[in-house]
């Protein structure tokens, strides 16, 4: 037994990293960031909006909390828009005790349904991104690019439609990309992605399509891994981000302005016997000194012109 | 090892109880070492035929960057804390990343860590690998981390843990004299070779990160308590025995913002105990080979 000789070339073993998206960076040498009014830690919350169809397609992959059973799968399908109908005017409300903007990733279709909560989301100073068209939206290598660049402008189209606003960043489903994605997001000006969790700061790519920014949507921290995956109660899930909350403000304060992000589900995190806790997490972030609440488009708009 | 037979024939059989102590330095009881894992995944790797890299087709971005996260944020959180308490660590190297970020092997370096192999790059797997090819990235290894930090390896944990039947009697020809993929003891111990002498080093999966967050799904500060009630245990009984422990760590878990704060409790528990001998995995190896391999050798013939 052997394998293919191939296997022991390395044709990519320079200094630098593997592919030409970034350079490598570390964190704690680059140029300190600022942020307004002298803040330290911006909390970056988005919410992802999303709309399931019945009827899976499975291309190029079914997409995290899609359809479960056999057709016709009631309990997902209709689980899944719970957080549509009601998690999400739960989490309105909690953001708004504490004056916080966000960020709300939306599926195309969730605005082709569902335009009225679109409307509330902008009337209330939120911001919208685009989070592909619906939850058979996904994209992975070998969809193809012309495909990929319908789905794009067709998720930007439908937002855009019913909010008034071309949307300026982007959340892949599950964060999955295909090689071409950066290029193809930057290439209709797209303004930032947020796919990419290497860092704990925003960060430049340059692609064939043009420049785009980088804010990384820290997958470990979001709702679904805490809640759903691991299984951790609501009140751990609290502890945990403001143990993340102390470590990067202490680092803020030698380091520079830092961000936290939290992707929160509203069929996971706007349930009733879980929002109390969520609630009194941002009651506790909004009283801690140095800290403000922030949407995707502020951060990036603070942090661009610093980037170099 | 024993091709194609039901017990590899990898050591003998010695039991915990009533095993001759190991005395560690300075009348320690438990050998505290930290495995820091310092990795390069390939975005785009050759498949393997025996196994795939990644969970999606290529790029698996949030497999990729979730790696890339070590090199650029978790590394620099994870060895300041170490050395804030006095931890060395023992370097489960992907030894490309002396190439891809030879920032982070310096760091290393400078801090006094150890260097052993962990393959080139932890997307090429030696699954299927024929003996030059083994030899290959065996002689890969030692030429590049000597060449990188001045160090000559003494260990081996494979390639994300991937072997051949050969692994371990090539590593002991190359005069590498531990193996960290043996997981039957708390102490050390010898491993049957063809020639030279090799013996096992606790390493552990039990209470490595990857296990604690994402085979037993521990919350942070669960992950802290099992290490303090793994370490209390070892160095409780290591005063009859003396014991090993080491703490398996990946950057882009520990090194997490809601998982760094939590772990330091931990250096800080073990740190000022008084019963660890806070080492390097080498330093342990070195102290069994000269006092206890013979005697160990005979009692597990």
């Amino acid at each position: 037994m052997s394998l293919d000789p191939v296997y022991l070339d390395y044709p990519h073993r320079k200094q630098g990293m593997d592919h030409d998206l970034y350079p490598w960076s570390n964190l704690f040498e680059r140029s300190p960031l600022t942020w307004a009014d002298g803040k330290r830690l911006l909390t970056w919350i988005v919410v992802d909006l999303e709309w399931f169809p019945i009827t899976p397609t499975d291309k190029p992959f079914r997409a995290p909390g899609h359809m479960q059973t056999a057709y016709p799968d009631y309990r997902h399908y209709t689980s899944r828009d719970y957080g549509n109908r009601v998690g999400i005017y739960r989490l309105l409300d909690a953001v708004e005790k504490v004056g916080a903007r966000i960020s709300v990733a939306a599926n195309g279709a969730i605005a082709q349904r569902y335009p009225q909560l679109i409307r509330d989301i902008v009337a209330a100073g939120h911001e919208v991104i685009a989070h592909s068209t619906d939850m058979n939206g996904t994209i992975a290598s070998g969809i193809g690019k012309d495909v990929e660049r319908d789905l794009i402008a067709g998720s930007l189209d439908m937002i855009e439609a019913a909010s008034g606003i071309r949307p300026g960043g982007w959340l892949s489903i599950a964060r999955s990309q295909s090689f071409d994605t950066p290029a193809l997001l930057a290439e209709v000006g797209v303004t930032y992605m947020c796919d990419w969790v290497n860092d704990d700061l925003p960060y430049a790519m340059n692609t064939a399509g043009g420049r785009i920014i980088n804010l990384p949507l820290n997958h470990e921290m979001s709702d679904r891994q805490i809640l759903t995956v691991q299984q951790h109660s609501a009140d751990s899930y609290c502890e945990q981000i403001q143990d993340a909350f102390a470590w990067l403000d202490g680092e803020a304060k030698a380091y520079g302005g830092r961000i936290l992000p939290l992707n929160i589900t509203p069929y996971i995190m706007g349930l009733p016997y879980r929002i109390g806790a969520f609630e009194r997490l941002l009651g506790w972030m909004a009283a801690q000194p140095g800290h403000a609440y922030a949407t995707g488009g502020n951060i990036v708009a603070q942090a661009a012109p610093q980037l170099g | 090892m024993r091709e194609g037979e039901a017990d590899p024939c990898l050591y003998g059989y010695s039991p915990y109880r009533g095993r001759p102590k190991i005395e560690w330095p300075d009348g320690k009881t438990c050998a505290v070492w930290i495995s820091p894992n310092l990795e390069y995944y390939e975005l785009d790797p050759p498949a393997n035929p025996h196994r795939k890299s990644w969970a999606k087709p290529h790029p698996d971005v949030v497999g990729y960057g979730h790696r890339d996260y070590a090199n650029r944020v978790g590394h620099w959180r994870m060895a300041e804390m170490m050395e804030k308490h006095g931890f060395k660590g023992s370097v489960s190297l992907s030894v490309a990343l002396c190439q891809h970020v030879p920032e982070v092997v310096a760091n290393a370096n400078e801090l006094g860590w150890e260097f052993f192999s962990h393959g080139i790059y932890n997307t090429r797997y030696s699954y299927g690998m024929n003996e030059a090819q083994e030899r290959a990235i065996i002689e890969d290894s030692i030429r590049t981390v000597r060449d990188a930090t001045g160090q000559t390896i003494k260990g081996w944990l494979a390639p994300a843990l991937t072997h051949t039947p050969r692994t371990l009697d090539l590593i002991a020809e190359y005069g590498l004299t531990y193996t960290c993929d043996l997981y039957h003891d708390d102490q050390p111990g010898p491993v049957s070779v063809g020639q030279g002498r090799l013996i096992s080093m606790p390493y552990s999966l039990e209470v490595n990160d990857h296990y604690g967050f994402f085979i037993y799904n521990m919350s942070p500060r669960d992950y802290a308590d099992t290490l303090i009630r793994q370490y209390d245990r070892l160095a409780e009984e290591g005063q009859k025995s003396g014991t090993v422990m080491c703490i398996p760590l990946h950057s882009y878990l520990i090194g997490q913002p809601h998982r760094i704060g939590p772990f330091e409790r931990v250096l800080e528990h073990i740190a000022k105990d008084g019963r660890a001998w806070i080492t390097r995995s080498g330093d342990i190896a070195d102290h069994f080979l000269s006092h206890y391999y013979n005697r160990a050798e005979v009692l597990s013939a």
